[in-house]
C-alpha cells in the first residue's frame, strides 16, 4: 500500500500548493465566496462537474449497477437531466440577480430579513446532509483503502476541507475541483477502456456477457427497487433537487456574466454527462471481472466495486490511484459544501440579518472564515457521530430538502408576481419540514413493514407540499407584493442590467 | 467589484428605470420569446424523463433485446442524455440570438454595470 500513500500525499500537496497560491489573492468578500468572478465559463463547467461527481456517483453507482443491473443506471440518467433544469430555468437568472448566496436573489423583491434567514436555515441543513453523508462514506472507503481508522480519516480529510476553504476560498476550492474533475475523468476513462479491451471493445459483446452470466433479468429493471412509485419519487427528488442544490447554485457566482454561467452548464453537462454513460462500464465491467458476491463481501452496499475492479485489471498500483482519485472527489466536494453552508450563515444570517449589512468588507471576510472552521468542525463532529448511519438517506435527505424547500421559492420568486415574503418563509419551511419528517417515517429508519410514509424518497409528496406551502402562504398573508420589486428582479433576471 | 460589494444589497441610485424598460416593445418581445421557449422545452424534456421510470416501473416492453443482448430499457435510458445534450445546444442557439435582444435594450436604457 506504499504506492497508495505517495498518491495520497501527491494530490494532498498539490491541492495545498493551490489554497497557499489562492490564498494571496483572497482578500475581499467577492474574492472568498465568488473567487472575484474571475473563473471562465468552461473553468467553472469543469469545476461544476467536480462539485457535483461525489463519491456517491463514483463509488456509489458503480456499486448499484455492479450489484443490482439496470437499475443503478437510472441514478445516471437523473443526475444528468437535472441539469436541463439548472441551463435553462435557473442558472442565467441567479447570476443576474444574486451576489453570493441564493438569498440574495429572494431579497431583491421580499423582505429581507425573514427570507434570508429562512433560506440560510435551508442551505445550512442541506448542506449539513450532503456533508455528513460524504466524509462517513470517506471514512468507510479510506479505512477500507489505506486501513486507517475511520476516525481518523474523518479527521485528516475534515482538516483538509476547512484548511482549503480558510485560506483560499472559492479560488481554491474551485481549482480543487478542476483538479479532481480531470483525475476522476482520467481514471474513468482508463477503467472504462481497461473493461472495454476485455471485450474487444465491443460494447454489446459486454452486454451480451452479461446477460450469459449474469442473465438477461441483470438487464432489466426492478432489482433494487420493486415498487415504481420510489423510482418515480427518486427521479422527481433528483431532477427538483439539483436546481436547489446551494454548492451546485453559488458556483454561477463565480463567473463574470450570465452568458458564462450557461457556457458552464454546458461544459458541465457534456462532461458529466459522458462520466455517468461511463459508469455502465464500472458497473457492469465489475459485476463480470469481479462478481457481485466478490463486490459485496468488501462491503455490502457495494462501494468498493470501482477499487476493486481497477486492481482486478491493473494491479495495485492502478487500485492505489484509484483509490486516491476517491479521496480527492470526497475533499472537492466537501470544500463546496463548507463554503456554501459558512457563506449562507455568514453573508446572510451574520452580515445581512444581525448587522443589517453594515459589516466592513474586513469584518465579513474575517466571520466567513470563522463561519468556514465552524461548518468544518461541527460536521466533523456529526460525521464521527454518525458512524453506522446508513448515509443514502442523508443523500436522500439532501435532493429532497433542496427540491422541496428551495426550488419552488426559486421558480416563484422568478415567475410569480403575486408571490410574496410570507409565501417564501411559509414555502422554505414546509418544504424542509415535510422532507425531514417524510424520510424520518420511511423505510430508510424504521423497519420496512412498519414505515408509516412507504417511499424510500419523499420527493413526490414533499415537492408538492413545498409548492403549496409556498402558494397558500402568499394568498393567506395580507401582505402587498412589491410590483416596483418584482419589475426590477424581472428585468434584471432578464437582461443582466445592474448584475454586479 | 469591490466598490459594488461595499455597497449594501440595495441596487445604487444611478439604477435603470426598470418600469420604463419592462413596458418597452424589445422587452415584451424577449419574453415572449423566452417564455415560449422555457416552457415548450421544459414540458418536453420532463415528460422524456419521467416516460423511463413509467415505463421501465409499470410495462415490460422495453425489456425486448435490440441489439445483441441490449435491451429497450438500456438504449432508452442511454437516449436521455442525448435528449439532454441536444436540447442544452438548441437552448444556447436559442440563448444566442436573445442575447442581441438583451445587447440591444442595455444599449438604449442603460450601461451594465460591471
Amino acid at each position: 500500500m506504499n504506492t497508495a500513500f505517495v498518491l495520497f500525499a501527491l494530490i494532498v500537496l498539490l491541492t495545498l500548493a493551490i489554497t497557499w497560491w489562492a490564498s494571496k489573492r483572497t482578500q475581499t468578500t467577492t474574492d472568498f465566496y465568488a473567487a472575484g468572478r474571475s473563473i471562465t465559463g468552461w473553468q467553472n463547467g469543469i469545476a461544476i462537474a467536480g462539485d457535483y461527481m461525489s463519491a456517491a456517483s463514483f463509488l456509489g453507482i458503480a456499486g448499484l449497477i455492479a450489484l443490482n443491473g439496470y437499475d443503478g443506471f437510472l441514478y445516471s440518467v437523473g443526475w444528468l437531466v437535472a441539469y436541463l433544469v439548472v441551463l435553462i430555468i435557473v442558472a442565467e437568472p441567479l447570476r443576474n440577480t444574486g451576489k453570493y448566496t441564493l438569498a440574495d436573489m429572494l431579497a431583491l423583491r421580499l423582505n429581507e430579513k425573514p427570507v434570508r434567514s429562512a433560506a440560510a436555515l435551508s442551505t445550512m441543513a442541506i448542506s449539513t446532509f450532503y456533508m455528513i453523508a460524504q466524509l462517513v462514506g470517506a471514512g468507510g472507503i479510506i479505512k477500507l483503502l489505506l486501513g486507517l481508522d475511520y476516525e481518523w480519516s474523518i479527521v485528516i480529510i475534515g482538516v483538509l476541507m476547512i484548511l482549503y476553504v480558510v485560506f483560499g476560498g472559492m479560488l481554491a476550492t474551485t481549482w480543487v475541483q478542476i483538479v479532481k474533475a480531470v483525475l476522476l475523468m482520467t481514471g474513468t476513462i482508463l477503467l472504462s477502456l481497461m473493461v472495454l479491451s476485455q471485450f474487444g471493445f465491443s460494447i454489446v459483446e459486454m452486454f451480451n456477457q452479461v446477460s450469459v452470466k449474469l442473465g438477461q433479468d441483470f438487464l432489466e429493471p426492478g432489482k433494487l427497487y420493486d415498487n415504481p412509485l420510489d423510482n418515480i419519487s427518486l427521479g422527481l427528488a433528483l431532477l427538483a433537487g439539483t436546481a436547489g442544490l446551494p454548492h451546485i447554485l453559488i458556483r454561477f457566482y463565480t463567473v463574470p456574466n450570465a452568458k458564462e454561467a450557461r457556457t458552464s452548464v454546458v461544459w458541465a453537462m457534456f462532461i458529466i454527462g459522458s462520466f455517468y454513460i461511463m459508469t455502465t462500464f464500472l458497473g457492469f465491467g465489475a459485476a463480470l471481472l469481479v462478481g457481485p458476491e466478490a463486490v459485496a463481501a468488501e462491503d455490502k452496499a457495494g462501494n468498493m466495486a470501482a477499487p476493486l475492479l481497477a486492481q482486478a485489471l491493473g494491479g495495485d498500483f492502478f487500485l492505489a490511484f484509484i483509490a486516491a482519485v476517491a479521496f480527492a472527489t470526497i475533499l472537492a466536494v466537501v470544500a463546496g459544501l463548507v463554503i456554501s453552508a459558512a457563506g449562507a450563515f455568514a453573508h446572510d444570517f451574520y452580515s445581512n440579518v444581525l448587522r443589517g449589512g453594515k459589516a466592513s468588507e474586513e469584518e465579513q471576510v474575517k466571520v466567513a472564515r470563522w463561519a468556514s472552521v465552524g461548518v468544518g468542525i461541527v460536521s466533523i463532529v456529526l460525521a464521527l457521530l454518525s458512524k453506522d448511519q446508513n448515509v443514502a438517506f442523508l443523500v436522500a435527505l439532501a435532493f429532497a430538502v433542496a427540491a422541496s424547500a428551495n426550488l419552488p421559492v426559486i421558480l416563484f420568486t422568478l415567475f410569480w408576481k403575486r408571490f410574496n415574503t410570507a409565501g417564501a418563509v411559509t414555502g422554505i419551511l414546509t418544504g424542509l419540514i415535510s422532507s425531514v419528517v417524510l424520510v424520518l417515517i420511511s423505510p430508510n429508519l424504521m423497519e420496512p413493514e412498519q414505515a408509516i410514509f412507504p417511499l424510500k424518497n419523499p420527493a413526490i409528496l414533499s415537492v408538492p407540499l413545498g409548492f403549496l406551502g409556498a402558494v397558500l402562504g402568499t394568498l393567506f398573508s395580507r401582505e402587498q407584493a412589491s410590483a416596483k420589486r418584482h419589475t426590477e428582479l424581472f428585468v434584471r433576471s432578464n437582461t443582466g442590467l445592474g448584475a454586479e | 467589484m469591490s466598490e459594488a460589494s461595499k455597497q449594501s444589497t440595495k441596487v445604487s441610485s444611478s439604477h435603470p428605470d426598470y418600469e420604463k424598460i419592462a413596458n418597452s416593445t424589445e422587452f415584451r418581445e424577449l419574453i415572449r420569446r423566452k417564455k415560449r421557449f422555457i416552457i415548450t422545452s421544459t414540458v418536453f424534456f420532463v415528460l422524456y424523463y419521467f416516460a423511463l421510470p413509467v415505463f421501465t416501473g409499470y410495462f415490460d416492453f422495453l425489456n425486448t433485446k435490440v441489439i445483441g443482448a441490449m435491451n429497450g430499457a438500456y438504449l432508452f435510458a442511454l437516449s436521455q442524455f442525448f435528449m439532454a445534450w441536444i436540447l442544452a445546444i438548441v437552448y444556447v442557439r436559442h440563448a444566442g440570438k436573445l442575447d442581441l435582444i438583451i445587447d440591444k435594450i442595455i444599449r438604449k436604457h442603460g450601461r451594465k454595470r460591471k
